[in-house]
């Protein structure tokens, strides 16, 4: 299918240098469900990728094979042009549900992945107090996740993956579990995050509006099995104030272009 | 609890049933319950006693030993039950039958497998406290939500690590209230074990006062052995009340 000029075929400054490259990945679940078939990406670094589809689409999977926590069935996936065999240190996860440890105090969540690799206490903990203060949870170091609230347990997740210093962030529906006010938050937060930090982010999410306000590039997965239906650049100047973000013509064009597409595939 | 706009004391009804036993006791049945009073100023007498301390010292043993080889074999057969399924399908089976079966049958068994003593009675122990401790740890760890089990993957945690920083404290609440459940009932392993081969610890106590029909020191052991089960649960209830903070949020 052909798309309109807003939302164009990849641009060659994006295709530069990919950190992330998904070869010909094959997903088949024991019983035979066929979850992914033949995808094949490129994530070019620095920049955030969104893969975006309905539910059922395997855009999950995709990102726990990038992850290295669910192996695939065949192909493969480079991080730095070396095959992923499992969870690595360049990559980091944030969770849907967070995931944090509720016997923990938010200051140990942070610096678990510190932990894990053997950083001696006093030296994780400061790495972890920077990354709670760059959150907004300073003051909040010693409290339990259930002591917060659904945004700031997320939060919790954020500054764990990045306290970890990880060159690649797998962001699976990070914001699909807090309210609407905080999540419009969330992803103004994020676009300042990519401005700043210079991390690959990847990020899955079901929403056509927030693939479009956060990424550079859209993948758009359909389903049974999943494939790449299209890879969409949202034509969005992102340096203006993020209140004007969702009244361009681009974010428009975007969305509503994404939103045709997906259409022909509801039940 | 209130009645009539007064703040009753803490056990209250203890003391109220303390009461009713003592009257009954003092009309005319002491030959089968003597009144509390007599039997507390027993325990006083008994206690210091050689076959008393002697009987203690060997039921304490007993019982400690068994349930320390309940615990550090029903826990991690638990959680191996709750992660793999191989191991859950073999062992899950004997685990529902001998939690439900009445054990004190097996006790006559046991004996004529470890003969008549101390063995016997630790392998009692272990047999009433050992499957609800494992049904309990595998409970606990087949809660375990699974992005908890990916996170600590992702982060680069060895299996072992898993182990030691996610699956047993996620399974801890569990596990606690299965070391409480189990506890008890290696109390009554410890004491059925005593009674049926009568002639270890308090089985040779029990077994000498009933012959001499000595009421008050039958009912004065009676009174030490419930006690020290009471101070066990009360114990480990406090423990399950102190992973209570995060046992709801998991």
């Amino acid at each position: 299918m052909t798309l309109p000029s807003a939302v164009a075929t990849p641009s060659p400054a994006l295709d530069a240098a990919p950190i992330v490259s998904v070869r010909n990945v094959h997903k088949t679940y024991p019983g035979g469900v066929e979850a992914l078939s033949a995808i094949s990406l490129d994530f070019p670094e620095g920049k955030l990728t969104t893969l975006l589809g309905p539910s059922g689409c395997g855009k999950t999977t995709l990102l726990k094979i990038i992850a290295g926590l669910l192996p695939a069935t065949s192909g493969e996936v480079l991080v730095e042009g070396r095959p992923v065999t499992g969870p690595g240190p360049e990559r980091a996860f944030v969770f849907q549900d967070f995931a944090l440890m509720p016997w923990a105090t938010v200051v140990r969540n942070v610096a678990f992945g510190l932990e894990l690799r053997g950083m001696a206490r006093s030296e994780r903990e400061a790495v972890a107090a920077r990354y709670i203060e760059q959150m907004g949870l300073k003051g909040f170091e010693n409290k339990f996740p259930h002591e917060l609230s659904g945004g700031m347990r997320q939060r919790v997740g954020l500054a764990r993956a990045l306290a970890v210093n990880a060159k690649v962030l797998l962001m699976d529906e990070p914001f699909s579990a807090v309210d609407e006010q905080t999540r419009r938050k969330f992803q103004e937060d994020l676009l300042e995050l990519v401005a700043n930090e210079r991390k690959t982010f990847i990020f899955v999410t079901h929403s056509i509006e927030e693939a479009v306000y956060v990424s550079d590039r859209i993948v758009l997965l359909h389903r049974r099995p999943g494939r790449v239906h299209a890879i969409i650049e949202p034509n969005i100047s992102r340096d203006v104030d993020p209140e004007q973000i969702r009244r361009q013509p681009g974010y428009l064009d975007a969305v509503e272009n994404i939103w045709q597409s997906l259409k022909q595939y509801l039940d | 609890m209130n009645i009539a706009g007064y703040r009753l004391p803490l056990f209250s009804s203890l003391i109220l049933w303390a009461i009713v036993w003592e009257i009954v006791g003092r009309t005319g049945a002491e030959l089968i319950v003597p009144p509390l009073s007599a039997i507390v100023l027993r325990i006083f007498e008994i206690v210091p006693t050689k076959s008393f301390l002697d009987a203690l010292a060997i039921t304490g043993e007993a019982f400690l030993s068994g349930s320390l080889i309940a615990l550090v074999v029903g826990i991690p057969l638990g959680v191996l039950m709750g992660r793999s399924r191989i191991v859950d399908d073999l062992l899950l089976p004997w685990v529902n039958v001998f939690l439900s079966a009445p054990l004190s049958a097996l006790v006559p068994v046991i004996m004529v497998l470890a003969g008549i003593g101390k063995a016997t009675i630790v392998l009692t122990v272990v047999l009433f406290a050992v499957w609800i401790v494992m049904l309990n740890a595998r409970a606990g760890v087949r809660g375990i939500s699974p992005s908890l089990v990916e996170m600590s993957r992702s982060f680069g945690a060895t299996v072992f690590q898993s182990f030691v920083h996610i699956y047993l404290w996620a399974a801890l609440p569990e596990i606690i209230a299965g070391v409480r459940l189990g506890l008890i009932r290696a109390v009554k392993g410890v004491i059925i074990g005593q009674l049926l081969i009568s002639v270890v610890g308090f089985g040779t106590l029990f077994e000498v006062y009933l012959a001499h029909f000595l009421m008050e020191h039958l009912w004065a052991v009676v009174l030490v052995i419930f006690a020290f089960a009471f101070v066990i649960n009360e114990l480990l209830a406090w423990a399950e009340r102190s992973v209570r903070y995060y046992a709801a949020s998991r």
